[in-house]
């Protein structure tokens, strides 16, 4: 019997080389442990009927000698991630029976690197949501505490790995989809440099903000899969090459601490304690701790709730009830639009909708898109400048630990709230960590490490030393 | 914001909703405005770093519109998903 529980990416791959395990066996043990625990957690919905005849194929390869860097491991991906055969609802009513045309580039790089996908993972509807709870097929539990949120919106995929259901998921970071999550969920999650991985196949949110990254148990694992995912394709014209960003590659060993912006309203003690713990760990590893002024950090996640309804009103334009998706008819043409929408989309989604209308309506423009496009550069030049002095920016990855179910669904903003630490990075484009840092009554906490662009590889460096995996 | 302006922005944004939620969503749109608001004064104050140019990264990235693949190659698969079809052609309602 495989614990997974127990097993990183890095240990099954040398258990599946020295022959301890098979991938069929592996994977086997993965649709076991959905079988036996996602009843109670729900953070698959769908496991695909093909992940053993794929494990198969990966045994074949190990046999031949063939070594690739995934090769027979069991991951999930998030709803909004193309599977070609294979429904891809986003979480919502309106792409209930959607089946995908083609295969996402990231999944395609999966699976060149061996992976077995073992199926879709829950997530807040089109990704706008930070518990699961907007999911149009009801929410994931947290496996620390079935009465709390995952965090979200890639709830379900930190769900499976934290559960020990798949050694590694993906999901998508808009405004902190994959951090959040991690960190309620006592996992390690990252979002790479804006640009870095194709969205080629990622059902669209905020276009300017969306990455794809991994959930695992470990930085030497996140940082694989990056591996695997990174590089330019022609069918994501956003996408960046490795040199893109100049830099000298320098590792100073030299942390940044934005207090003000960390020591704010609205921050349970336990964090700021938590985050002086873990400042005090980095001092013994030998880090350099300083002071940062960042003063218009705060000002992110008010950049962010102008630009992603924006981007959202203009993305989500395309489910018209016509090529794809849901259609509920009318009396005529224009009337299947307003059905097909009013129906299909949730509440969350009407609201983002509609908001997005308003601040790129006609008068209202500059005023909202104009000056949150210049709050934007600000904020990046300022972290930019900041990052010649200090390798990393630390703050706690979310406000509070896990909340309980219904607390926040009844006031979008105090939802929004949860997003304060990891915004930034999005609206910078920033790569960001987040790893496990401890807990507060057995409920999971998590630090974020935020670097330069382009410099994921500071990252993985410090989140290595902070877990011990060096 | 009231909820007949909440209601013609649902209407714009072509998504049926009922009086009630308008009612609901104009007070949530309220208290989010507030919020979102602060920035406002962010991009007016001048500041140095505004200033500054640094565009790589932000370019916009075209291609030769050349190298189409085999015409219907992928129709079968693309109507496949679409909710009403008539053979090779997807069904809408009549316009005029």
């Amino acid at each position: 019997m495989i614990d997974l529980s127990k097993l990183t990416i890095q240990s099954a791959r040398e258990a599946l080389k020295k022959g301890e395990f098979t991938s069929r066996e592996l994977t086997q043990a993965s649709l076991d442990a959905i079988k036996e625990k996602d009843g109670g957690i729900h953070a698959f919905l769908d496991v695909f009927k093909g992940a053993l005849a794929q494990a198969d194929e990966a045994d074949k390869k190990i046999a031949e000698g063939i070594d690739l860097p995934l090769l027979g491991i069991p991951l999930a991906l998030k709803d909004n991630i193309l599977v070609e055969g294979e429904k891809a609802s986003a979480g919502s009513k309106i792409l209930r029976d959607f089946v995908a045309p083609y295969s996402a580039t990231a999944t395609q790089k999966l699976r060149d690197a061996g992976a077995v996908i073992l199926g879709h993972t829950n997530c807040d509807e089109f990704a706008m949501g930070s518990s699961t709870e907007n999911s149009a097929y009801g929410p994931t539990k947290n496996p620390r505490d079935l009465s709390r949120v995952p965090g979200g919106s890639s709830g379900g995929s930190a769900a499976a790995v934290s559960a020990g259901m798949a050694l590694g998921a993906l999901g998508s970071d808009t405004g902190g989809s994959i951090r959040q999550p991690a960190a309620f969920t006592g996992v390690v999650g990252f979002k790479p440099t804006y640009g870095r991985v194709s969205r080629s196949g990622l059902i669209a949110m905020a276009s300017s903000l969306d990455q794809i990254g991994p959930f695992t148990k470990s930085v030497s694992d996140a940082e694989t899969i990056y591996e695997v995912l990174k590089g330019t394709d022609e069918m994501d014209s956003t996408t960046i090459a490795e040199d893109t960003y100049e830099s000298d590659k320098s590792f100073k060993k030299v942390i940044g601490i934005p207090r003000s912006f960390v020591l704010g309203e609205g921050i349970d003690s336990e964090i700021k304690t938590n985050l002086e713990a873990s400042i005090q760990k980095f001092k013994d590893l030998g880090y350099e701790v300083r002071d940062v002024e960042l003063p218009h950090l705060k000002f992110a996640l008010a950049v962010y709730y102008i630009l992603m309804p924006a981007e959202v009103s203009s993305n989500l334009a395309r489910f018209d009830g016509v090529r794809y998706g849901l259609h509920v008819g009318g009396a005529n043409g224009i009337e299947d639009y307003f059905k097909t929408r009013g129906t299909g989309f949730g509440r969350e989604v009407r609201r983002r909708i509609i908001l997005g209308t308003y601040v790129l309506s006609s008068g209202y423009y500059d005023a909202y898109y104009g000056s949150a496009l210049s709050a934007k550069r600000l904020i990046t030049e300022e972290l930019r400048e900041a990052f010649k002095d200090v390798d990393f920016i630390l703050t706690p990855t979310t406000p509070t630990p896990a909340f309980k179910f219904g607390e926040k669904t009844a006031d979008p903003l105090s939802m929004y709230l949860a997003d304060i630490f990891t915004v930034p990075a999005n609206i910078s484009g920033c790569p960001s960590l987040s790893i496990p840092s401890g807990f507060v009554d057995d409920l999971p906490l998590g630090i974020c490490l935020t670097s330069d662009l382009g410099r994921e590889d500071v990252l993985f460096k410090a989140g290595k030393e902070f877990l011990g995996e060096l | 914001m009231d909820s007949a302006e909440v209601l013609k922005l649902a209407k714009l944004a072509r998504i049926e909703i009922s009086a009630e939620e308008a009612e609901s969503l104009s007070h949530e749109f309220d208290a989010i405005l507030n919020y979102v608001s602060e920035v406002k004064a962010v991009a007016t104050s001048p500041n140095p770093l505004l200033a500054k140019e640094r565009a790589k990264g932000e370019v916009n990235i075209m291609r030769e519109d050349a190298n189409p693949h085999e015409s219907g190659i992928y129709t079968e698969r693309l109507l496949n998903q679409a909710p009403q079809r008539d053979g090779s052609y997807i069904k809408v309602k009549k316009i005029l």
